[in-house]
């Protein structure tokens, strides 16, 4: 499958697990393009770490606006109500509770909710940004990425080996196969994808999950 | 009414050695023209606290070029390749945060607070040998408030008292680190006289902030 039309396949089914109303953090890659696939008709509010409550679309070329970025470093735009605040606030914001979901990728993501996602080994990442504060911070944490790393490598494992960003903070993980929750028990699959058999999933999965009664088959 | 200096004679008051809180996240609400005039001065070995050190050669980037810091402290220096390969050759220390732990670091250190416990980071790489305590049978880490020497920020506009606002996103660290400073030094695009601003419009009161530094409008550096 085309990289992007399976990158489209995750932002899309992630955008189905928002309220209506609910203010989001997005995380740069996928995440950011949840806000593009948002069902007709439901509106959420997007924080951003750099002092922002309220971010609008990306401008046409010709209306950038000077001083109006997103944590990636994207120009952004304003929406109807749009706020600004400092870096402490921002941060006061996300650790204390006050977003309601933040949308992340992933590097590795362990059987209890472990989440790598920060530092790749061997690779100069030089600091953590936000990240450990969004997944620690937000009521929920959604996890969007791809099932498998580019070289094949499985990315839903037993453990985390890679440097952890938080334990025990993931809610949902969304693949393009798969939508698993993690609950008091573990790791639950609740929905697969009709391009993909149970096995064919366990055989790229390495962590132990239970399968929902209610199992969902989606159509692709 | 405050002091107002030129960008030549503010760059001259950082010595080597200093310790200094730079504003901007990603190059934008950063002095830009104060950065570069330091960048230019014989001022080293400065103890740097930023979010990120700009991208390569520019911004903080420049400082980076010209071997002005020893040690960085802040959560993210990825955007600039220059700062992993002076890392791995040992010509740089850095220190690095989650950002909020960053952020409220200095919030305390502006406001007499000598540090905080949190959750964010526990177990992991960045805080590593740091003190944890357990409040109401939640496990904390600890994080010791940051002081400076300096802060250089940038903001829109600024009245003859050194009342200070800001334009969207560029807000970001500078109202924090004009706090946590012993001088602060503000570059500014406008400066207007006192009572222009409406008070209920003003972020930054004027008994935090040492200096202006007026400089013309510059543009964005997007990306």
């Amino acid at each position: 499958m085309d990289e992007e039309l399976v990158k489209i396949r995750i932002a899309r089914r992630a955008a189905q697990e928002l309220p209506n109303g609910s203010v989001v953090n997005l995380g740069v890659g996928i995440p950011t393009m949840v806000a593009d696939y948002l069902p007709d008709g439901k509106t959420i509010y997007l924080q951003s770490e750099n002092g922002m409550l309220g971010v609008g679309p990306s401008p046409t070329p010709d209306a950038v606006i000077p001083n109006l970025i997103n944590a990636g470093r994207k120009p952004v735009t304003e929406i109807a109500g749009t706020c600004y605040f400092d870096s402490a606030v921002s941060f006061g914001m996300i650790r204390g509770g006050h977003l309601d979901t933040t949308i992340i990728g992933g590097l590795q993501v362990s059987e209890t909710g472990d989440l790598a996602n920060w530092q790749v080994p061997g690779k100069d990442v030089l600091g953590a940004g936000g990240a450990m504060d969004l997944v620690v911070g937000a009521k929920q944490v959604i996890v969007a990425t791809q099932h498998t790393a580019k070289d094949g490598a499985p990315k839903i494992v037993r453990k985390c080996d890679m440097p952890i960003t938080a334990y025990q903070a993931v809610d949902v993980l969304i693949t393009e196969y798969a939508v698993f929750r993690f609950d008091s028990e573990g790791m639950l699959l609740e929905e697969i994808t009709s391009d993909i058999t149970l096995d064919e999933l366990k055989a790229i999965t390495p962590a132990t999950y239970r399968i929902s009664p209610k199992l969902v088959v989606r159509e692709v | 009414m405050i002091e107002q200096l030129s960008v030549d004679d503010a760059a001259k008051l950082i010595k080597s050695e200093s310790s200094i809180m730079v504003g901007g996240f990603g190059n934008i609400g950063n002095p830009k023209q104060l950065i570069d005039k330091i960048a230019d001065g014989n001022a080293t070995n400065l103890t740097v606290m930023a979010n990120d050190l700009g991208t390569p050669n520019v911004g903080l980037g420049r400082w980076v070029t010209e071997n002005k810091i020893k040690k960085a402290i802040g959560s993210y220096f990825t955007y600039n390749k220059d700062v992993a390969r002076k890392y791995r050759e040992g010509l740089i220390e850095l220190f690095m945060m989650p950002q909020g732990t960053f952020a409220e670091a200095i919030r305390a250190g502006g406001v007499g607070i000598g540090g905080f416990y949190t959750r964010i980071g526990l177990g992991t790489e960045l805080t590593e040998g740091h003190e944890t305590k357990i409040i109401d049978g939640i496990e904390y880490v600890f994080a010791k408030a940051l002081h400076a020497d300096f802060a250089i920020l940038h903001a829109k506009k600024a009245d003859e008292l050194g009342n200070l606002i800001y334009d969207k996103t560029a807000r970001n660290f500078n109202p924090i680190m004009a706090m946590a400073a012993d001088y602060c030094i503000v570059e500014v695009e406008e400066i207007v006289p006192a009572g222009s601003l409406s008070p209920e419009e003003i972020v930054t009161p004027f008994v935090f902030v040492d200096a202006l530094v007026l400089v013309e409008r510059s543009c964005c550096q997007h990306g």
